[in-house]
């Protein structure tokens, strides 16, 4: 059995990342003109429902196809040149966000199941000692989502929904979906311990 | 199906607990209910990996990014990044930034009344190389205060953000510096429960990397979750 060494322990990014090198691209995954563009915009709220208007978001998914541009996928699932997965933002005054990208496609979860369409997010913020990591899945896969090994885990419906963009019903192009982080309260998001 | 491609879980006590009430800020921050245990699925295993595309020839260098050099005491910090099964991370980019010499960083929101310095910026990027090794070269950060409480003041350090290969190793975390009478008193240091993986954060001093008549060097080895099980031998 070899030696394990001690993990390094995670500290809060704190308020003044925004000196870092900034992040090419932010949180364009994609052309706003793209044909498969899709907005999810979104906001952060405190326990006191107050914005939080001073934490990084970082995105990370699948292609349209459902494969990710990784050396450990190596299905047989077309990857897409110029798609890397990775989005970076800074929330605004407001607590707001707002991703530009595809919706990915379906990937394979534990055994013999398949995962939902979803992105994986984490917050880094002030307050926050460690990230915290969620999903955002789509209220309008509802049949993937019935069958995803994640979200058959959170039993209760409202806290299940937490993890749901909801399609704007404007209905304009590029679709617009909505996700809400609550990081406390009635309507506190879901976050995994990954 | 997925548990050989498992990352280890930290060890209790080893990172710390989102509600840490001496530091103010998490109590409105720090989620309520218990995090849901995650399998590790190739959503997790897979990772965004960025390497050399994203680092310009100075980036690594804060001290040469603008016309004049900056003030304050030359450092070099440098180490080794691995996993915590003992394999190094090569080939990974790291991002870095901090306060300058007086403790005021170039940021909109940081009133403290010390000066900046026209030549310092205060971030910076390098990559790992086929041993895992990284070297920055900076100016050593200053003190500053903050308002947790009337007189609280962080100690000098230096933010550092990795990925690792794969989602579930993203780290983000502080390096401190080795016998600084702040720590002692630092919420967010403190928030970490166990004594040795909070000493993990502090550099060593290096004198044989240390360039005479020019910087001290100092060391810091950062360790992300290694494989759970490796199937292979390699």
């Amino acid at each position: 059995m070899a030696t394990r060494h001690g993990t390094t322990p995670s500290q809060t990014i704190g308020p003044f990342h925004r000196i870092m090198v900034p992040w090419e691209g932010g949180a364009e995954l994609v052309a706003p003109d793209h044909p498969a563009a899709i907005h999810i915009q979104g906001c952060i709220l405190d326990g006191a429902g107050q914005p939080v208007d001073d934490s990084v978001i970082e995105i990370w998914q699948a292609n349209v196809h459902g494969r990710y541009a990784h050396a450990e996928d190596t299905r047989e699932v077309p990857l897409v040149e110029g798609f890397e997965g990775f989005g970076r933002a800074i929330t605004d005054g407001d607590g707001r966000f707002d991703i530009v990208t595809v919706k990915p496609g379906c990937v394979p979860g534990p055994g013999e199941t398949v995962q939902a369409p979803h992105i994986a997010l984490s917050v880094f913020a002030r307050g926050l000692l460690k990230q915290l990591v969620t999903r955002i899945y789509f209220a309008d896969e509802a049949a993937a989502n019935d069958q995803d090994p994640v979200l058959r885990t959170i039993t209760e419906p409202g806290r299940r929904d937490t993890l749901l963009a909801v399609p704007r019903a404007s209905g304009g192009a590029p679709p617009v979906y909505d996700f809400e982080i609550c990081l406390q309260g009635p309507r506190e998001t879901v976050f995994f311990d990954v | 199906m997925d548990r050989p491609n498992s990352y280890k879980r930290d060890e209790a006590g080893e990172q710390p607990p989102y509600l840490h009430p001496e530091y103010r800020s998490t109590v409105l921050r720090a989620p309520k209910q218990p995090l849901v245990p995650l399998p590790h699925t190739l959503s997790e295993i897979t990772g965004p990996v960025y390497g050399h595309e994203k680092v310009g020839p100075l980036d690594h260098d804060l001290t040469r990014q603008h016309d004049g050099e900056p003030l304050g005491e030359r450092i070099i910090v440098l180490g080794r990044v691995m996993d915590s099964n003992g394999r190094p991370v090569p080939d990974a980019l790291m991002e870095i930034w901090q306060a300058n010499s007086a403790g005021r960083y170039r940021h909109e929101v940081d009133n403290h009344p010390a000066p900046l310095d026209p030549n310092f910026s205060g971030g910076g990027r390098c990559v790992t190389d086929a041993g895992g090794r990284y070297r920055f070269v900076t100016i050593k950060p200053a003190a500053y205060p903050w308002g947790n409480d009337p007189n609280a003041w962080r100690p000098a350090h230096i933010h550092f953000s990795l990925f690792g290969t794969a989602f579930a190793t993203r780290l983000i975390t502080q390096m401190y510096f080795p016998g600084d009478p702040l720590l002692a008193c630092d919420a967010i240091f403190n928030s970490i429960p166990d004594a040795g993986a909070r000493h993990r954060l502090v550099c060593r001093l290096d004198l044989e990397h240390t360039e005479p008549e020019w910087a001290l060097a100092y060391e810091f080895d950062i360790v992300l979750r290694g494989r759970d099980a490796t199937p292979m031998e390699g």
